[in-house]
């Protein structure tokens, strides 16, 4: 037994006295270019695309920098999937795991984590290799440049899933029952028993096909793998595989602050608890906790971003210093970011905090805008409404099989960038094979039809 | 419960997103070649050119499209630290900044370069263009003498030795003689040399340039832009080119290339004695029984009226030994032009007499294009 798998069992028998509740976590040890891999995929193993390797690079560039450093990537499931990153030293590794048994026990009792799970269940990550084996097969056979533009299509449109729904949904019904007859009033009734020759009685009238789609489809992706006039059943394999993804990248993107914040809580304090662990050892392991957990970088006194680990970190701190741990694991299960900010960063704890909204011009200089504890809770969430995408919806198909997208400008607050609207219709015409056209509004808010 | 796996080794063996980059890359290459037109008519080839065989391409990296909102007029983010409402966190940038910076990278974007062969890049256009290769002019040509190699005997010089059909005949004798020694003097076969005529592949271009007080320094540019092509694509196809600059106003000079572009002058124009001055340099250097020749000449056509018949008899001349002869003609679109240009009107007519030649117009980037693909297609013609 090494001393970081002692260190382990001990650290999970602290974990349940304490109460933590999770499902089996396999760890692995893995080189720095694997964990790498997994920052910019997302999943250990996960589809070809070319967008990746442009984040991939980002990504290499931003660690040569010195700016990020993964110490471990965590999948939830049955069992969870933890890769530590082969570098770190045993106090860092320590410190992850447990950090780590708080994810699990996050990912298993939040209610958007289980219902995912339940719909899915626990083995994404096997079921993400899959596709990827799948998506190969396909390229083997009809090409990568085919495969390609259907992964152009589906990964744009990446977020644009309904979060409510169900991971595996049915077409919507293709008849609606006819209206019903509305009863007879009175003049009718004296009118038909009027001697003379009966009426011939109407015929029943037959079922109704019901509009595509009868209501406004946020989900595009399934919307396009369902009614796609002509997609080919891999196509359609491609676009199924990509939405389960994103179903399951939506609890992660949902609770971020929470469950960063949680696993941040309970390392701290499962470190703090464990009298088994040598002193230096512990200090250490503290000094890396204070490295991820601060607001911001060492040498500056202000941050443009926030930092999840901290706000999630403090936010808990107060909740089980102030309401108990009962009530905190009750939130825990409950919330995700949009309650859990806008429940419990009050007024005083912004001011803590020393949380403020800043406003950035054309000019980039960047100002202090506002320290108001509503503004700063929207500015924290502005960027995580509707998955981090504009609200699209399909709203008719034409009888040419022609797809109308329209864009919900109301509630986004304005229109979309044009170019890149443009380039997502011309990924989706391809695999749509037919016209796409999208309405929004351009920047002085007069409507605008973009077609492809 | 908590499992500890030790490290998997092949994780190590095979990248992703090496893959996937590579992928990019590839992609990008396709773009790159796509826009080659337009990327190469900038300024920078130009010079330099010669000797820096490579051209290095600036390219940002391909964007994945996702729907987005536009930018709106300011942008809001939450923030931590101090400060007051109101209170500068960075200033905004001078205006006169904005010029040294454009250059660098804005934003944290993240460019590179491709560094493309310049042969690449012009077997590229060829394909693009779908130009025809040129062919070496098949009479008077064939007396560039060349071995070859051709046929085998017995003796010969050791350095020629064929080891595989020596063996060959070990082998046969071998396998009829009892107690055979492995090789004999008998079994050496030596390939033979012959002398062959090929045709030349020596070219000459001559490039001529109206300096005159009328071609702009924009015109200038395109006349340049077409040499270098038209030059890419003879040096695609010959082993060794001359070329000869000549620069003419009311009077014609040889100048090197360095000058050549920069020459200027602000005489009146008298085409014919550019023509004159390339037919001395092809009697004294270029005999066109030996050289491939090439006239490209660049004006605006506006030639001095009393000129036209000696310019018309010297260019009956020069096109009548070259192999082929191209006259652009520079001049902005706006241009009025109630008729054609006297030049143009003389090479027009040396095309009526079957003469090997072909004129263009060029007034804008597209324009050198065309004009390159024009002048391909002809001489395949010409041929």
């Amino acid at each position: 037994m090494t001393e970081l798998e002692q260190y382990a069992a001990s650290i999970e028998e602290l974990a349940k006295r304490l109460g933590l509740d999770y499902y089996n976590v396999d760890f692995e040890i893995a080189p720095a270019s694997l964990m790498t891999e997994i920052a910019v995929y997302g999943l250990p193993v996960r589809m070809p695309h070319w967008s990746f390797g442009v984040r991939y690079i980002h990504q290499l560039v931003r660690q040569s920098m010195g700016h990020s450093k993964i110490f471990e990537v965590m999948f939830p499931g049955d069992p969870c999937r933890a890769f530590l990153m082969d570098g770190n030293s045993l106090a860092e590794n320590t410190l992850v795991t447990a950090h780590v048994l708080g994810h699990a026990d996050f990912s298993k009792n939040n209610q958007l984590f289980a219902r995912f799970h339940e719909m899915a269940g626990g083995n994404i990550v096997e079921h993400a290799a899959a596709h990827a084996h799948r998506i190969q097969q396909a390229i083997d056979k009809v090409g990568m440049e085919r495969v390609e533009a259907v992964l152009d299509a589906a990964l744009a449109l990446e977020s644009h899933v309904d979060v409510d729904g169900e991971l595996h949904r049915t077409r919507y019904p293709e008849f609606v029952p006819a209206k019903p007859q509305s009863a007879e009033n009175a003049f009718q009734r004296r009118f038909r028993n009027l001697p003379g020759t009966a009426e011939a009685a109407k015929a029943e009238p037959g079922p109704v096909r019901a509009p595509v789609p009868p209501h406004p489809e946020f989900d595009l992706l399934w919307f396009i793998a369902h009614y796609a006039p002509e997609l080919e059943q891999w196509e359609r394999d491609i676009f199924l595989m990509v939405r389960s993804e994103s179903l399951y990248f939506y609890p992660v993107f949902a609770c971020q602050i929470m469950n960063e914040g949680w696993a941040s809580y309970w390392h701290a304090r499962l470190l703090r608890e464990a009298d088994f662990l040598p002193q230096n050892l512990y200090l250490s392991a503290i000094k890396a906790h204070s490295d991820v957990v601060r607001p911001y970088a060492a040498g500056q006194e202000t941050a443009l971003a926030i930092n999840p680990y901290h706000l999630g970190f403090t936010l808990w701190e107060h909740i089980v210093d102030t309401l108990g741990l009962a009530r905190a694991r009750e939130v825990m299960r409950e919330e995700d970011d949009f309650g859990f900010i806008r429940n419990f960063l009050d007024r005083e704890l912004a001011e803590k905090l020393e949380l403020f909204v800043y406003e950035a011009s054309a000019g980039d200089e960047i100002k202090v805008a506002n320290r108001d504890v509503n503004a700063v809770r929207e500015a924290i969430l502005a960027p995580k409404f509707n998955y981090g995408a504009p609200r699209v919806a399909v709203t008719e198909m034409h009888n040419d099989g022609g797809l109308v997208l329209v864009h919900e400008h109301k509630s986004d607050g304005r229109g979309l960038d044009v170019n890149r609207a443009k380039r997502v219709l011309e990924y989706t015409k391809r695999v749509w094979r037919r016209p796409v056209r999208l309405h929004t509004v351009s920047d002085r808010g007069e409507p605008a039809e973009l077609t492809a | 419960m908590i499992r500890i796996a030790a490290e998997t080794p092949w994780y190590d063996l095979f990248s992703r997103g090496a893959r996937d980059w590579l992928r990019h890359n590839q992609k990008v290459r396709e773009a790159v070649k796509n826009t080659l037109p337009e990327i190469l008519s900038g300024e920078d080839l130009m010079t330099g050119s010669g000797k820096n065989r490579t051209v290095m391409v600036p390219v940002k990296f391909l964007e994945h499209s996702r729907f987005r909102l536009a930018d709106p007029a300011s942008q809001q983010g939450a923030g931590q630290g101090r400060g007051q409402p109101g209170d500068v966190l960075q200033p905004g940038r001078e205006k006169g900044d904005a010029q040294s910076q454009s250059g660098g990278t804005e934003n944290g974007e993240i460019r590179f370069v491709v560094e493309m062969k310049l042969e690449e890049i012009i077997d590229w256009i060829w394909e693009e263009l779908k130009l025809p290769d040129l062919k070496p002019k098949r009479t008077a040509t064939m007396d560039q003498p060349d071995y070859v190699r051709e046929g085998w005997d017995r003796r010969g010089a050791r350095s020629r030795l064929d080891r595989r059909r020596t063996l060959k005949e070990a082998v046969k004798r071998r396998s009829i003689q009892e107690n055979p020694v492995p090789i004999t003097n008998d079994d050496l076969r030596f390939r033979q040399l012959v002398k062959r005529a090929t045709p030349s592949m020596n070219a000459a271009v001559i490039f001529a340039l109206d300096v005159s007080g009328s071609m702009d320094e924009a015109q200038r540019r395109l006349a340049k832009q077409f040499f270098f092509f038209a030059l890419q694509g003879i040096r695609r196809q010959y082993s060794k080119v001359d070329t000869v600059f000549l620069a003419h106003a009311a009077q014609a000079w040889e100048f090197d290339e360095s000058q050549f572009f920069q020459a200027s002058s602000s005489g009146g124009t008298v085409s014919s004695c550019a023509f004159q001055l390339a037919l001395d340099v092809v009697k004294n250097r270029y005999d066109p029984s030996r050289f491939n020749l090439y006239f490209f000449y660049a004006s605006d056509g506006e030639n001095a009226a009393e000129d036209r018949e000696p310019a018309a008899a010297a260019l009956r001349l020069l096109a009548a030994q070259t192999n082929y002869s191209g006259y652009v003609e520079t001049g902005g679109v706006a241009t009025f032009r109630p008729r054609e240009t006297q030049v143009a009107e003389v090479f027009n007519e040396l095309k009526g007499s079957g003469l090997p030649v072909g004129m263009s117009q060029l007034s804008s980037q597209e324009d050198v294009w065309r004009a390159i693909r024009e002048f391909f297609k002809e001489t395949e013609k010409s041929d």
